[in-house]
């Protein structure tokens, strides 16, 4: 089962990818999504059996792939239950955006290439969730980053559109810079980079036990600090992936995709790539206080950033990709302070009301004719209701109103950010908090601009305003239902007291870390602290864009550098444009033109080349061809030797 | 003594070469003749050379399939064999070939007698490289594989294609040159130049430095290794594309052989003592060709620095003396042989097309030609060293190693993971992506059926190997073992008589 979990997406892309187009577009879509349809079923059921059931660790060996030396490194399935959750999330919404997408793509002419690369991509992700050794799991990361290379420029005619499919590929590469070097490290620890051998050993090799200190750039750093660096060198890798703070830029680019690709790529799975590796190396991470101390640093900045950029943005899809970007945010606030159930949990009901808002705001742009900007939306309720409730629905469930998903995880974030111990723990605390009133002020910004008031678009726009067909409603309303029953179905299970019986040790948590329980003692000011947040956030969007409208635009006017700093992301983009890509661009040109250019063949082969011309050309200048230049030179020549041999007494004797 | 297979290989070509003598007559039919003998022959060289690697024994580290004549006296000999190590380059130079002939077979119009001849002669030339036991019959295919190479740079080349070729040769001769007098050297030390005798002997440590930097130079130029890789870039642009295939897939990779052949195994003293140096030339040459290629304007050229950058991980992988390090080099070699070939045919795909290699002449090749744009994807991203592909395995065992050894070069080294998919998917954008605005493009054809069987067994290879490389992981595993411990011992050894000499 949980192999055919794992390939029957394959099947799909390679059925798709390869004979797309003979077998025509219909076929191809619904290949592709009933195939995955069947995943997502298995996924479930094999959550339940694994979750709730006796079983604790599967392992099914594939094929072998590297075997070098001391490396052994098979392809392989891991389930336990951090996977299972993982398989769930994967699979429900990429079949849902399967299903969705044979909707909003109906006009596409490339559909079976579309379909394909998100079958690959659903590949590429289970891959990386079920790997059970970190290059299998550099596989698929590399592969989703693939994969959304591929579907972000998949309208190949728009220049923008490949521009930012290339900025996210090479900006993940930085990223997977890190990683790569983090599992070099491992292996110089462990000797293996299979997880089985390096959780066994993780704890042994902290305590200094048989372990070889490791020289890192010069740095003889004992077994401690070389877990703290191999740490850090991973959480590069999941910095890059989950568009952490400093590495986010391609994020909001990535929305040129189309939005089904927005919903599961760059909302629900692949982002969440770098919170579930942490939650995945708990094993080491929680042997490292520093590395979580720094976790917790790039999250809560991350949670506080994004969400003040979501603020003054007007493309909905960007608003959406700035929320995502912060919700990571407090995912590694969780995993920082040690609480990687919560981390998960979030991740878990995030994925259904973040694909869910994404797919709403597809359904919106579809009804007003391919509009991305929210200033010439506005007054849509009546026209589109359904996308209206489920965007509604996934708007409160993000903002954290009472009861639905997002109340359970992001609070007991929160909580757990106010009950943690390290350095940053407070400092994670209060700008999650100042993060939540953001949230829930760009939250319910966006569904007023966009659904209240009075229509802003054309006469011509509002003409063909118009509700999506089912086959794109549907999915709505599946993840609607996601996004309110989430949380309290399984809080228990994920954060609460069925804590054990459920992880079965999937996530480790070492015998200091208390923080699950602390976090149901903390005062009640901080239990109410988001709620409040949340109502507050929502006051204020409505006093700025239902009751007085003109304010936002004032307030723009008497804080315009304020303003312009958020507008332009706080000039991230300029500064790395200019720093990164023109300065490489320059010293590649400098460095071809002069370095192999000017210097090594001006001193190599041309430069020699060159003297040996002169040379004889100098040479060919003595050949004048006159007979008494010829006997003139002979006998200065004659001359001179008869002098030397007279003064060195060659032939004196 | 058995059927001498390996010989037998060699000297196939050479078989056409005489067919083709025979044909008469310069018209149509008779070029046509022509290419089908060379194709023939091609093939079959590489279908008796698998006989080679289905009969090869895994667990020997030694040389297996030898063959021994007397030559210039007892002491210089006709001796061939092929272990772990050089086994997998003569089956990659037989694969490559039929490739390479069918690549030529519309683009060649002038002389196609001669260019096939030429071809051919080197194909046993080159395998002969890899067979060779004895350093004299080393050296004599080693050197004479430049005369045919500078022939089909000089004569079927582009606009400056004698510079080219002149640059060529003068660089490898110049390296050369001083790997005779090494030679000379060693066969006045050991009385002999019998590899597998000389393996086993123990050079003076004062002596293995110099006669190490005298292999090195010329190795180091075949690579190439920087500052000496000027002459690549050059080459490449101005060669025929079969002549790039081979230059880039199998003349580079003698390079490296050499440095396992010769060395490794024979100058353990001066290898260990120069391999800091080697690291510096190595991550150099990654990082500063990696940025050289992201502002090329030329297609080839491109791809002609983004191989120098390849090679680096190569070197960097082979003086590690790990296990990872050096199997990884051996891999990214084979790997580089067969993507380097495939993109070089990409290039030639649109070259006979089109007649330029600007990368400004080109956009949005997609519209027009869907395979192609899938080829030269898969290829591009081998290039790139994306998982699943045959070109990240190399690179992972490679940087692995490194970082065993020297965590700053590993670090610097993997930097090009980031600049390689900068310059590759910037290439690929700015030819594949984009619109079909040009006038001279909208009429562009999209791959031809020979086309098709060039490129999608080269596809089939890349994606196999990347997810299964245990077939040459295994091949080479027994030898690279052997020269770890033979290294290894070598400098305990040393070790122990500096100590006593103090």
């Amino acid at each position: 089962m949980y192999s055919a979990i794992v390939f029957l997406p394959l099947i799909g892309f390679l059925i798709a990818g390869l004979f797309g187009r003979y077998i025509g577009a219909k076929a191809s879509e619904y290949i592709t999504s009933g195939l995955l349809i069947i995943a997502a079923l298995l996924s479930w059921i094999a959550f339940f059996s694994v979750g709730f059931g006796e079983t604790e660790l599967i392992r099914i060996t594939v094929l072998r792939w590297i075997t070098s030396g001391a490396l052994d490194v098979d392809w392989s399935i891991r389930v336990d239950t951090l996977t299972v959750v993982m398989l769930v999330v994967v699979n429900t919404v990429s079949a849902l955006v399967h299903v969705y997408s044979i909707g909003y793509m109906h006009h596409d002419p490339h559909r079976p290439r579309f379909f394909a690369y998100l079958s690959l991509f659903t590949f590429a992700m289970l891959t990386l969730v079920t790997a059970d050794n970190l290059l299998q799991m550099f596989f698929g990361w590399e592969g989703v980053g693939l994969a959304s290379y591929l579907l972000i420029g998949f309208w190949y005619h728009k220049p923008s559109a490949n521009a930012a499919a290339i900025k996210a590929f090479v900006v993940n590469r930085v990223g997977d810079f890190g990683f790569a070097l983090g599992i070099f490290g491992v292996f110089y620890l462990f000797d293996s980079i299979n997880f089985e051998t390096i959780f066994a050993n993780a704890q042994a090799l902290a305590e200094g036990q048989g372990a070889q200190e490791m020289v890192f750039l010069g740095y003889h750093l004992e077994a401690e600090s070389a877990l703290t660096a191999v740490c850090l060198l991973l959480f590069m890798g999941a910095m890059g992936k989950s568009a952490q703070f400093l590495l986010h830029t391609w994020l909001p680019d990535a929305m040129e995709g189309p939005t089904p690709v927005s919903a599961l790529i760059h909302a629900a799975t692949m982002v969440t790539a770098g919170v579930f590796m942490v939650a995945r190396l708990s094993p080491l991470f929680e042997l490292s206080h520093t590395a979580l101390t720094v976790v917790t640093f790039f999250g809560a900045t991350t949670a506080f950033f994004a969400a003040t950029v979501g603020l003054v943005q007007n493309d909905i899809k960007r608003v959406i990709a700035y929320s995502t970007c912060s919700q990571l945010g407090y995912m590694f606030v969780a995993l920082g302070v040690g609480a990687y159930s919560v981390g998960i949990f979030h991740l878990f009901t995030h994925a259904f009301f973040k694909a869910l808002l994404f797919l709403g705001a597809g359904s919106v742009i579809h009804a007003v004719s391919n509009e991305q900007d929210m200033r010439k939306m506005g007054g849509l309720r009546k026209h589109i209701p359904i996308t209206y409730w489920t965007m509604m629905i996934g708007t409160l469930a993000l903002t954290g109103f009472p009861l639905t998903a997002g109340f359970f995880s992001k609070d007991a974030i929160i909580e757990a950010a106010y009950a943690g111990h390290n350095d940053f723990a407070l400092y994670g605390f209060w700008l999650t908090v100042a993060a939540a009133a953001l949230t829930s002020f760009y939250s319910w910004r966006l569904t007023f601009m966009t659904f209240h008031g009075k229509p802003r678009a054309s006469v011509d726009v509002m003409k063909h305003v118009h509700e999506s067909p089912l086959v794109m409603t549907v999915p709505l309303m599946l993840l609607a239902v996601g996004a309110i029953a989430a949380g309290f179905t399984f809080s228990g299970q994920f954060i609460g007291h069925a804590y054990e019986e459920f992880w079965k040790g999937s996530l480790f948590v070492s015998a200091e870390n208390h923080i699950l329980h602390d976090m149901h003692e903390v005062p009640l000011w901080v239990k109410l602290t988001a709620t409040v947040m949340m109502a507050g956030g929502l006051a204020v969007a409505w006093y700025f864009y239902i009751r007085s409208p003109e304010t936002p635009r004032a307030l723009a006017a008497r804080h315009d550098g304020l303003y312009r700093f958020l507008l332009n992301k706080w000039y991230f983009d300029e500064l790395y444009d200019a720093i990164f890509v023109r300065s490489a661009m320059w010293v590649g040109r400098q460095l071809w033109k002069k370095g192999d250019g000017a210097i090594i063949d001006g001193f190599g082969p041309d430069g020699v080349s060159a003297r040996v011309q002169n040379v004889t050309t100098w040479v060919v200048r003595l050949q004048t061809g006159y007979v008494y230049h010829y006997a003139f030179a002979m006998l200065i020549g004659v001359a001179a030797l008869v002098t030397w041999s007279m003064f060195s007494g060659g032939g004196a004797h | 003594m058995s059927w001498p297979i390996l010989s037998t290989i060699t000297f196939i070509p050479l078989v056409g070469v005489f067919f083709i003598l025979l044909v008469r007559g310069d018209d149509e039919s008779a070029r046509q003749n022509i290419r089908w003998v060379s194709l023939i022959t091609t093939g079959f060289t590489f279908l008796a050379s698998l006989f080679i690697w289905a009969n090869f024994d895994y667990q020997t580290a030694g040389f297996q399939f030898e063959e021994r004549w007397d030559w210039l006296g007892g002491n210089i000999s006709y001796r061939m064999g092929v272990d772990g190590i050089s086994m997998l380059f003569v089956i990659l130079t037989t694969f490559l070939m039929p490739f390479c002939i069918l690549a030529s077979w519309v683009s060649i119009e002038r002389r196609v007698k001669e260019y096939m001849i030429a071809f051919l002669v080197l194909e046993t030339l080159m395998i002969g490289v890899f067979c060779a036991l004895d350093l004299v019959v080393f050296y004599v295919f080693f050197e004479a594989g430049l005369i045919p190479m500078f022939l089909i740079i000089g004569i079927w080349g582009g606009k400056r294609r004698v510079y080219a070729s002149y640059k060529f040769f003068l660089y490898t001769l110049l390296g050369s040159v001083l790997m005779l007098i090494a030679i000379m050297a060693m066969y006045w030390d050991a009385g002999t130049t019998d590899i597998p005798t000389l393996m086993a002997h123990s050079f003076p440590a004062s002596m293995q430095t110099w006669l190490w930097l005298a292999f090195f130079a010329s190795f180091a130029v075949k690579m190439p290794m920087w500052p000496v890789h000027t002459w690549l870039p050059d080459a490449h642009v101005e060669a025929p594309t079969a002549g790039s295939v081979i230059l880039a897939a199998i003349l580079l990779k003698m390079g490296g052989y050499g440095f396992l052949r010769f060395s490794l195994p024979m100058f353990p003293v001066a290898s260990d003592l120069f391999a800091p140096f080697v690291f510096t030339l190595s991550v150099v040459a990654i990082v500063y060709t990696s940025l050289v290629a992201l502002a090329q304007e030329d297609i080839k050229k491109l791809i002609a620095y983004s191989s120098v950058a390849h090679m680096g991980y190569v070197t960097m992988g082979i003086f590690t003396m790990t296990e990872q390090g050096i199997q990884g080099g051996l891999f990214q070699m084979l790997s580089h042989g067969i993507v380097s070939g495939a993109l070089f045919l990409c290039v030639g795909v649109i070259y006979d097309r089109m007649h330029t290699r600007e990368i400004a002449a080109y956009s949005g090749l997609v519209n027009r030609m869907p395979f192609y744009a899938v080829a030269f994807l898969i290829f591009t991203l081998a290039n790139v060293g994306l998982p699943g592909t045959s070109g990240f395995v190399g690179e992972f065992l490679t940087l692995l190693g490194a970082f065993e050894v020297n965590t700053w070069v590993a670090l610097i080294a993997t930097t090009g993971v980031i600049l390689s998919a900068a310059y590759a998917l910037y290439l690929y954008k700015r030819v594949i992506f984009g619109t079909l605005d040009k006038e001279s493009l909208k009429s562009i054809l999209d791959l031809s059926l020979r086309e098709k069987v060039i490129l999608v067994p080269l596809i089939v290879l890349t994606v196999f190997f990347g997810f299964y490389p245990a077939p040459v992981l295994d091949v080479t595993q027994a030898s690279v073992d052997a020269l770890i411990q033979n290294y290894q011992a070598a400098l305990t050894a040393a070790g122990k008589t500096a100590l006593l000499a103090h």
